[in-house]
């Protein structure tokens, strides 16, 4: 698998196998070997790697699987990703999982962690909490603690401590992993219509389904064919798309946006993947300290990110900026509180910097893009005509 | 039903309407008196150290609840919504911001007064954490701290979490305090103000274990949130409180004595047909009618999860007035949204075992995640582990656009219905054993 075309393709189809076989494969030719799934948006996927795992992103169903059982777990106003979820844990499609982590993010995600223990899946369910005091001594000590739990439960399945050694080793493969995506996307800041959003999407969200070597392998051959022309720039519009850090949006919806003329230059897709900003400090004694202190000091804006002193607004807009672009999408799942919650201040915060914005709302099984790409399109016209 | 004229206000309902009048009159004059106000919510509320810092607390959810009960939320949605707030997030915050868009007027007509500290107790829900970030920009001069309440993810509460409360409250809660207040931090007045909220505790238990006999003297879920008030928001640890809970167990021990059966906005009820345990709280918006669809029909709540979100007491914690900031922390993590899944199934399992209930029903709102999401999987364990009839009906807590009277009716009683045949079936069967 060489060219990108290849790459890309295998990217696809990987980032949507919905039974993880290339997890699965990896996990058996090692009986020490673990995978543990996580859930949006973060985990420190560097523990899990340093405990002999695999971490694998569980981003929901999307349009590749009909919910039939989910469904009667959730009510029709709770969004639409635990449902799939469920529905794939009924059918199997989790069996090989050692262990699931509930990132800490919002009550749906929190109380799907009490049903995956009452339902006994995995040998672990842990509800992962983000720290939200961010003195060192306090949250600091507490976010250590956190992670020190995760650690011991997949001990407890394969008698591998995670040793500094094994953690400085996964910072520096994760710090690389950071820094190629981050070229990625710098690249497209420039040159959006070298690498499409639909095929950065599947890129990423292959990374999470796979380890990091090959991961980093397989953007470093992405990269050496990116950082060159290739196909054709368009009279786009460029924008960030915020919102969408939880239940993906479907491809389909990525892809209106791009047809609608309007070029994604930053967005929180994969949020998870890109969550550190800059390295986690390499070969200390102390790798948890050092992963914790990234968490305090280097973590994105995100919903589920106490707020006050560095609001989220004002970090979009120095996004907006940063990467040069001319508005903002917010686009959110349906029901999805925290991503609803933050959106009047965000929006409020765009105003205030001029910066224009739309915004709708989908499912991860959305079918129907004709209104969103209307209005992309609309919004797109509005500014060349304005600029 | 006995006629409401002859229903005599009791001593304990006069008691608990002077320390509302005296509450509300107290932040109406905040700024005469200069006493500082602090905003907050109802888990894991700090209203013992609040008091021993002499100041006012203010709680945004019992305004929004109040807002429904006046038939204004309606209103305040929409103002919030034109605001840019989506229609699907939770009403409570949306009822609050339209409240404040509008004066911020008070259920007395009052418009209350500005937050001089803003405590975020974030506990068992994450909007209160998207709430506060609202709040903060609505008043950017007040002071503002954070305490993150662990979740109970394992089912128990660790000594790690532990220091990290009491860590966070003594670095960031009680400075704060010190700062807005302008008082020293009094462990010896937090710890006798803990002292009498264990009392107060004691008798609150006392007056839900009452439900356990048959009839039951109370209604735990409709009555149930007007008992729970004083100690669930601004009166934990105050004399006052302690004397309305006093007297308020004698009453329904009396009650009990004489078997009489819960009182009712229509006067006392003359019949329990059917005894019922409810998880989620009540809609607010046409909370008599929705009261009256379950007294009409013989139907008691012998016991609710939702009377806990303040403390579930009933399990056994109580306040520890020698280790004052621990027991702050354990309360908090205690509270009832912040227990997991598979204590909150044994909770109910345990209280439809122990308060002998025919069924086991479900009000789901709409507004509200962190009670709703999952409580179809609570229903499933709860029918299997105990094998009561259960019921599920939806509405919300201040929207009216999602209370459809007719729908609900229809659905409660079909399940009224339901407990009906299962009450002669397993009387056929004791016969025939
Ligand atoms: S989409 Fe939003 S509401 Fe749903 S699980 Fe994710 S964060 Fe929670
Ligand atoms: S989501 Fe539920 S617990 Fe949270 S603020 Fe809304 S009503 Fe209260």
């Amino acid at each position: 698998m060489n060219s990108l075309e290849e790459i890309l393709s295998w990217c696809e189809k990987t980032a949507f196998d919905l039974e993880f076989t290339h997890a699965k494969q990896w996990k058996s030719k090692d009986e020490k070997r673990v995978i543990v799934g996580y859930l949006p948006i973060y985990v420190p996927r560097e523990i899990i790697h340093a405990a002999n795992g695999i971490a694998v992103g569980i981003m929901g169903t999307g349009d590749r699987k009909q919910i039939i059982k989910g469904d009667a777990y959730y009510q029709s106003y709770i969004c639409h990703l635990p449902r799939g979820i469920i529905e794939m844990a009924l059918d199997n499609n989790l069996n090989g999982f050692d262990g699931f982590l509930f990132p800490a993010i919002c009550d749906c995600v929190r109380n799907l962690s009490g049903m995956f223990k009452l339902s006994k899946k995995g040998k672990f369910q842990r509800y992962f909490d983000y720290a939200q005091n961010f003195d060192p001594f306090i949250g600091g000590t507490f976010y250590k603690h956190e992670m020190e739990k995760v650690i011991d439960d997949i001990y407890n399945v394969n008698g591998v401590k995670a040793s500094v050694d094994g953690l400085n080793k996964a910072i520096k493969l994760y710090n690389i992993n950071r820094r190629l995506i981050e070229e990625i996307y710098d690249i497209r800041q420039k040159y959006p219509w070298r690498l499409s959003a639909v095929e950065t999407y599947h890129i990423l969200r292959a990374g999470i389904c796979i380890t990091v070597e090959e991961h980093n392998e397989m953007l470093q051959k992405i990269l050496n064919v990116i950082r060159n022309e290739r196909g054709e720039a368009m009279d786009n519009i460029r924008v960030v798309v915020s919102g969408s850090f939880c239940e993906q949006p479907p491809v389909g919806l990525i892809k209106s946006i791009e047809m609608a003329g309007c070029y994604i230059v930053d967005d929180d897709f994969m949020l998870g993947s890109r969550w550190i900003q800059g390295d986690i400090e390499e070969d200390t004694n102390d790798p948890l300290e050092a992963i914790t202190k990234a968490y305090l000091n280097q973590s994105t804006f995100a919903s589920c990110y106490y707020d006050v002193g560095n609001p989220k607004g004002k970090r979009l807009v120095e996004l907006v900026k940063r990467r040069e672009a001319d508005g903002v999408i917010f686009s959110a799942a349906s029901f999805c509180d925290p991503a609803l919650l933050d959106r009047p201040e965000m929006q409020k915060e765009c105003d205030a910097a001029g910066v224009p914005h739309i915004n709708f709302q989908y499912h991860e099984n959305t079918g129907q893009f004709k209104v969103i790409k209307e209005q992309a399109g609309t919004f797109s016209d509005s500014i060349k005509l304005w600029a | 039903m006995a006629n409401p004229k002859d229903a005599v206000k009791e001593k304990s309902m006069i008691i608990q309407k002077e320390m509302l009048a005296k509450q509300f009159n107290d932040l109406s004059k905040a700024k005469e008196t200069g006493k500082k106000v602090c905003y907050t919510f109802v888990p894991g509320n700090l209203i013992e150290l609040i008091l021993s810092f002499d100041m006012l607390p203010v709680y945004p959810e019992i305004n929004a609840l109040q807002s429904g009960m006046r038939k204004k939320s309606g209103g305040y949605i929409k103002d919030a919504e034109k605001m840019g707030h989506s229609e699907d997030v939770c009403t409570y915050v949306k009822c609050d911001i339209g409240m404040m868009l509008n004066g911020n007027i008070g259920p007395t007509g009052e418009k209350l007064p500005e937050p001089d500290l803003l405590l975020l107790s974030y506990t068992g829900c994450f909007t209160f954490l998207k709430w506060f970030e609202n709040l903060n920009r609505l008043y950017p001069n007040a002071e503002i701290a954070m305490l993150h309440t662990p979740y109970q993810e394992d089912g128990k509460i660790t000594k790690e979490q532990i220091d990290y409360m009491v860590k966070q409250l003594k670095e960031e809660v009680l400075p704060k305090f010190e700062k807005v207040s302008g008082k020293k931090f009094d462990s010896a007045r937090l710890s006798k103000l803990l002292s009498n909220s264990v009392q107060s505790e004691d008798y609150w238990v006392k007056v839900l274990q009452l439900a356990k006999i048959k009839p039951s003297p109370i209604d735990a879920y409709f009555a149930g949130v007007y008992y729970m008030g004083p100690i669930n928001t601004a009166f934990r640890g105050s004399d006052e409180c302690l004397e309305y809970y006093k007297e308020l167990y004698h009453e329904i021990k009396d009650r009990a004595e004489k078997k009489l059966l819960p009182v009712t906005p229509e006067g006392e009820m003359q019949k329990e047909r059917f005894r019922l345990v409810v998880e989620g709280p009540p809609n607010w918006t046409n909370f008599r009618e929705f009261w009256k669809i379950f007294y009409d029909m013989g139907a008691v709540i012998v016991a609710s999860t939702y009377t806990k979100v303040g403390g579930v007491y009933d399990l056994g914690y109580r306040q520890n007035p020698e280790e004052p900031l621990e027991s702050l922390a354990t309360y908090c993590m205690g509270c009832y949204t912040n227990l997991n899944l598979p204590q909150r199934v044994d909770l109910i399992e345990k209280y439809v075992k122990e308060y002998q209930a025919d069924g086991f029903l479900i009000n789901s709102i709409k507004s509200c995640n962190s009670f709703s999401a999952g409580q179809l999987m609570i229903m499933r364990e709860i029918e299997q582990r105990t094998g009561v009839p259960v019921g599920f009906i939806e509405s919300d807590l201040v929207d009216p656009r999602y209370f459809s009277y007719a729908n609900i009716k229809n659905r409660l009683e079909s399940y009224f219905q339901m407990l009906e045949q299962r009450k002669i079936i397993l009387s056929q069967e004791s016969v025939t054993v």
